[in-house]
């Protein structure tokens, strides 16, 4: 059925579908090569749909070899010829016509990077549309539904070799120096900038990369469209975390972001502020993190050193999403702590300088070597140990107990190695509070298992009491029912008598509450 | 403690809010867990007056516990005192509906939804309803998405005047900024719609449904198609056709595969929705179109569907419309590209048969039941093979017997244990369909062969398989057919097939009786107790402690005991191990 899609295909295309079974048997892996060959093909048919008539192509005379008076007019028609689709799926189907098309916007890149005066006003809708009809198209379900992009290849756009000539003429386009953004934005616009945003999911990385340079140029030409980008770029993100997990272009948009953060007037303004508190910070809990986690640092300690009261948003975030499962994300987590530490103002460490320790020394004690090694190097760092070393005071009783314990307990070698040089360094900073919290030490520990105790005693205290309430509530219920019997009144024994009034409903009630702790119950007995 | 009867005073609520704090995420979570029983030792006026607002003030937590919070909120009725006081609960619960993780907001917004119905209706306007207001209202998208899944709870009971303020509010909440908020509201137009009155349907709801369907984001129209069947389910059958359907033919021809599939993927409840003279107009050439989508995703959605939509079509001329316009689809998916859309089919393609009858079957629906059966794809082949019962309804499965072994054989011997396990699983069905003569003179060999598979996971299914067959084909044929050869394997020089002997023997025991058991089994179990190998020594103890029920106490005692006893000093700890449970099951000691 899909030949009555592709009229002027049709003779070859048995052919490459005879080629894919061979070929599968080679490989030994069928599902994946013929899965791939087969979307491929789909996926360009897809643009096909709504072309309704395949035009012949017929090569123009070169641009260079044209008089001036018809420049303009002939760059025209090379536009429109530019308009025209082709199928690269079949790699045999029209070939004269692509080479036309190609060769033709070889020359419109050409002369558009070169020749000046070539860009007078009438050339914009018509260049815009060759552009918008070429790459705007909603991209074809990914092939592989848990695509990896770490570990699996991304699909490959087929129509590259056209693609990238127009991508590459857009570029030329935006960076001419006869470039007049003041005639652009008629046609560059908000529908336009949006598609161009959707375009970011491209699995393709060649034409991603194209994308980041061309929206970049459009931030900075076109002064108009900087708020929308910047909320449509918003949208995405949220999107991203709190609904699909799925965007390609997420590390491309941040690269874009943190050049554009660096720009940002001081002081921020609020809207920028919410950008990094709800939208740069959540990003941290994806779980695709480490495809973007370089460009998601990078826009973090930018924030930072534009404006360094964000600095406790910042950490006090990261602390909220720290990854509590995923050792790999845990050190990706410490590895963004370091580079804010390493432009951290003192003035704001000391704000946050007691959660932020109190988690490095949860990662300390991490069983995962890795984890607790990469805590560890923050010793290493000449400015991590300055500030330490200022404020020892709070810093050495959050950590110590940890420290001291691990030291005695952790698996790895190399882990208690580095703990006994960071003890021995603490040692060195403060050697009395050193020697006052190793004496304390089992105090603590005791006082600590007391509060344990105390804690269980509290909630079989509870639980008792639950119990107890309850077999009153059935009991009062049960009287109630026996006293109206009777037709008698006589004194409610429970305490709160609006609940009586509903007798039949608080027994429904605490059994309900009850089965939510019947375990903790059981355990108490 | 003791002594305490109830008393509210004796736990401090400092006491119980330290617990709720604690440093600890995973204690605190505890908790949170147990609020209720919190709640329970304050008494419902201190829950009120104490507990809520700290709650309230506390909504900073990390999600998880937020998420425990917003679950437990929901069940608080009683522990506030009743619904008189139920509103009480809306402050947190409000909190949390605008906080970012998802799956928070959307518990804190089952929890509403489920309190509102405790309240009464002067409440739902004087607390409930402002507090829908502000979050839709708000200044975040998070209350905004959260709004949109509370208009339709409390819409039914509320005066005309909140009503119209309501439905503004919904309006406006459908052409949002943000997109996350249209796609909210675009989820719940379907359920809005249904508590709407008829006129208000036909005014307000339309519009709305026709600009959500032409939103410039493809996820949003797609959540425009769910809502279409909801919406033309209420509408009067002569309005459907100008209100409806210019959008759900725009739909079905979008130009985003994601809308397409959307269209595929209701297509049941789309046709059911609309009524038999819309079907037969629209949605046969809509369904003809998406059974030809360019998009593999989309014919495969679509292919699902095809028995459903057939079986759903009018009957005077279900059988016309089928033959002409979508058998020749479903003819040309048979040999499609992709393998999900062949495989989709083949799930489905046998339930065409009960509907087109005997003839058809056999003229048209036949020849491509035996190329799937023939298909490159295992999973097309194993589709068809999972749905023979639909057509050995009606015309019988011998005329598909010629087809049906080869394929078999070749699934049965395919190179994927996955595809091998799946067919095994079919045997009984395929043997029960068949009959025991074909059985036995084409399938017992590989029923056999599989035995000494060399996955385990497929030996283990085909001794459970055996053990199904015997229980269709009854002890007499096993004892004819299938014991003789399980028996031999006890000799064989590998010994996981001789284990495989005692794993059969196990399944067997109980369907062939004891008289086979007894006779033909015990014997060969008590002599592989004397198997050099350690494992097969204890699968002998743990194969007699299974058969031991089926045995009577005189072999058990005179024939069992000995044995076990024997291997109850074996040198093999594990043996050992498995010899003393056995003896003290089957209390021979």
């Amino acid at each position: 059925m899909e030949t009555t899609k592709l009229p002027p295909t049709s003779p070859s295309s048995p052919t490459t579908s005879f080629s894919v079974p061979s070929a599968e048997k080679v490989d030994g892996f069928p599902r994946r090569s013929m899965r791939r060959a087969r979307q491929r093909r789909s996926h360009s048919s897809s643009q096909f749909r709504y072309q309704s008539s395949q035009v012949e192509l017929t090569p123009l005379p070169l641009l260079k070899d044209a008089p001036v008076a018809e420049l303009h007019d002939l760059f025209c028609k090379k536009l429109q010829q530019c308009c025209v689709l082709f199928d690269f799926l079949d790699c045999v189907a029209d070939l004269k016509g692509k080479e036309i098309k190609r060769a033709a916007l070889n020359e419109l890149v050409e002369s558009v990077a070169t020749s000046r005066g070539v860009l007078i006003e009438p050339l914009y809708p018509e260049a815009i549309k060759m552009i918008s009809v070429n790459i705007f198209r909603t991209l074809p379900p990914s092939e592989n539904p848990e695509f990896d992009p770490e570990e699996d290849e991304p699909t490959l756009e087929a129509s590259w070799p056209h693609l990238q000539l127009v991508y590459e003429f857009f570029l030329r386009f935006l960076e001419s120096p006869d470039f007049q953004p003041s005639m652009a934005k008629r046609y560059v616009d908000q529908k336009f900038v949006l598609q161009l945003l959707e375009l970011f999911d491209s699995e393709d990385p060649r034409e991603r990369e194209y994308l980041k340079t061309i929206l970049h140029r459009v931030y900075g030409k076109l002064l108009g469209l900087r708020a929308y980008i910047r909320k449509q770029i918003n949208n995405i993100f949220l999107r991203f975390i709190y609904e699909t997990e799925h965007f390609n272009g997420v590390a491309e948009l941040l690269e874009i972001l943190g050049s554009i953060i660096n720009g940002f007037a001081l002081p921020l303004k609020a809207e920028h502020k919410q950008f990094l508190v709800r939208v740069l910070i959540p990003l941290h809990t994806a779980k695709s993190l480490s495809i973007f986690h370089a460009q998601l640092a990078y826009c973090v300690v930018q924030f930072m050193e534009k404006d360094a009261t964000v600095t406790e948003y910042i950490i006090r975030g990261l602390l909220k999403y720290w990854p509590k499962t995923c050792t790999q994300k845990e050190v990706m987590f410490l590895g963004e702590i370091e580079e804010i530490l390493d432009v951290i103002e003192p003035s704001q460490f000391i704000r946050v300088q007691e959660p932020l320790f109190k988690q490095i020394a949860a990662c300390i004690s991490s069983p995962h070597f890795q984890v607790a090694e990469r805590a560890l190097y923050f010793w290493n760092n000449e400015y991590i140990l300055s500030l330490i070393e200022e404020n020892c005071q709070v810093i050495l009783p959050l950590v110590f107990a940890t420290l001291y314990r691990v030291s005695k307990e952790h698996w790895n070698q190399t882990i208690v190695s580095l703990i006994y040089n960071v003890l021995k360094t603490f040692m060195e900073m403060n050697s009395k509070l050193f020697d006052d919290l190793t004496a304390s030490y089992k105090v603590e520990k005791q006082k600590e298992l007391k509060r344990d105790r105390e804690r269980a005693d509290l909630w079989r205290g509870l639980e008792e009491h639950q119990d107890r309430r309850m077999q009153m509530l059935t009991e009062a219920a049960r009287n109630q029912r026996n006293l109206q019997e009777r037709g008698e009144r006589g004194d409610p024994p429970s305490p709160s008598s609006p609940q009586t009034s509903h007798s039949d409903q608080p027994e429904l009630k605490p059994s309900g509450a009850s089965s939510s702790s019947s375990g903790g119950g059981e355990s108490a007995t | 403690m003791a002594g305490a009867d109830g008393d509210d005073s004796l736990y401090p609520i400092a006491v119980l809010i330290d617990e709720l704090r604690n440093e600890d995420v995973q204690l605190r979570l505890n908790s949170i867990k147990k609020l209720s029983t919190i709640a329970l030792a304050l008494g419902v006026e201190r829950t009120r007056t104490e507990l809520l607002p700290f709650l309230t003030d506390t909504i900073y937590d990390e999600d998880e516990v937020l998420l425990a919070l917003a679950e437990q909120l929901g069940n608080f009725t009683m522990l506030v005192g009743g619904p008189e006081y139920v509103h009480c609960l809306l402050p947190p619960l409000e909190s949390l509906a605008t906080v970012e993780e998802t799956v928070v907001r959307d518990k804190a917004v089952e929890s509403l939804r489920k309190i509102s119905q405790e309240h009464s209706p002067v409440d739902l306007e004087v607390h409930f309803e402002p507090l829908v207001k502000r979050l839709a209202s708000g200044d975040w998208f998070t209350s905004r998405t959260s709004a949109c899944g509370l208009f339709s709870v409390c819409y039914p009971r509320v005066s005309s005047t909140v009503k119209a303020e309501i439905r503004q509010h919904f309006r406006t909440l459908c052409s949002d900024d943000t997109p996350m908020v249209r796609r909210a509201a675009a989820s719940k137009l379907g359920e809005f719609a249904k508590v709407l009155e008829l006129d208000y349907v036909k005014s307000d709801i339309i519009s709305l449904f026709t600009a959500l369907a032409s939103d410039e984001q493809d996820s949003v129209r797609l959540l425009a198609v769910e809502a279409c069947v909801s919406i033309a389910t209420l509408l009067p059958q002569e309005d459907l056709e100008s209100l409806v359907m210019p959008t759900l033919r725009q739909a079905a021809e979008d130009k985003s595969w994601r809308v397409r599939y959307m269209v595929a993927d209701k297509f049941s409840e789309l046709q059911k929705a609309v009524g038999p003279e819309i079907t037969k107009n629209d949605l046969v050439p809509a369904f003809q179109n998406l059974l030809k989508d360019c998009e593999a995703e989309v014919r495969a959605a679509a292919a699902n569907k095809v028995k459903e939509f057939c079986e759903n079509l009018p009957e005077d001329n279900r059988e016309q419309i089928i033959m002409t316009h979508i058998l020749p689809c479903v003819k040309e998916l048979v040999s499609d590209t992709n393998q999900h859309v062949k495989s989709a089919l083949a799930s489905v393609i046998m339930g065409l048969s009960t509907i087109l009858g005997k003839d058809n079957t056999i003229e048209h629906l036949l020849p491509l039941f035996l190329a799937q059966l023939k298909d490159e794809c295992p999973e097309v082949r194993l589709n068809i093979i999972s749905n023979l019962d639909c057509v050995n309804e009606v015309i019988g499965i011998r005329q598909l017997s010629q087809s049906l072994l080869p394929a078999i054989v070749e699934l049965a011997e395919d190179a994927k244990w996955r595809v091998r396990l799946a067919i095994i699983e079919y045997m009984p069905l395929l043997a029960g369909q068949l009959g025991v003569e074909f059985f036995d003179e084409k399938l017992n060999t590989l029923c056999m062969a599989w035995l000494i598979d060399h996955v385990y996971a497929i030996r283990e299914a085909a001794t459970c398989n055996l053990m199904k067959l015997v229980e269709k084909f009854g002890a007499e044929w096993a004892q004819n057919t299938i014991v003789p050869k399980v028996l031999g394997m006890a000799n064989d020089p590998n010994y996981l097939h001789r284990m495989t002997t005692l794993f059969c023997i196990n399944a067997l025991s109980e369907a062939c009786g004891q008289d086979i058991t007894t006779k033909q089994m015990l014997p060969v179990v008590l002599k592989m107790s004397n198997d050099q190998v350690a494992n097969v020594r204890f699968n002998v103890a743990k194969s007699l402690q299974k058969i031991g029920p089926v045995l009577d106490s005189n072999a058990l005692q005179t024939e069992v005991k000995p044995v076990l006893e024997k291997l109850a000093t074996d040198t093999d700890m594990d043996v050992k191990y498995f010899a003393q449970e056995a003896i003290s099951v089957l209390v021979l000691a």
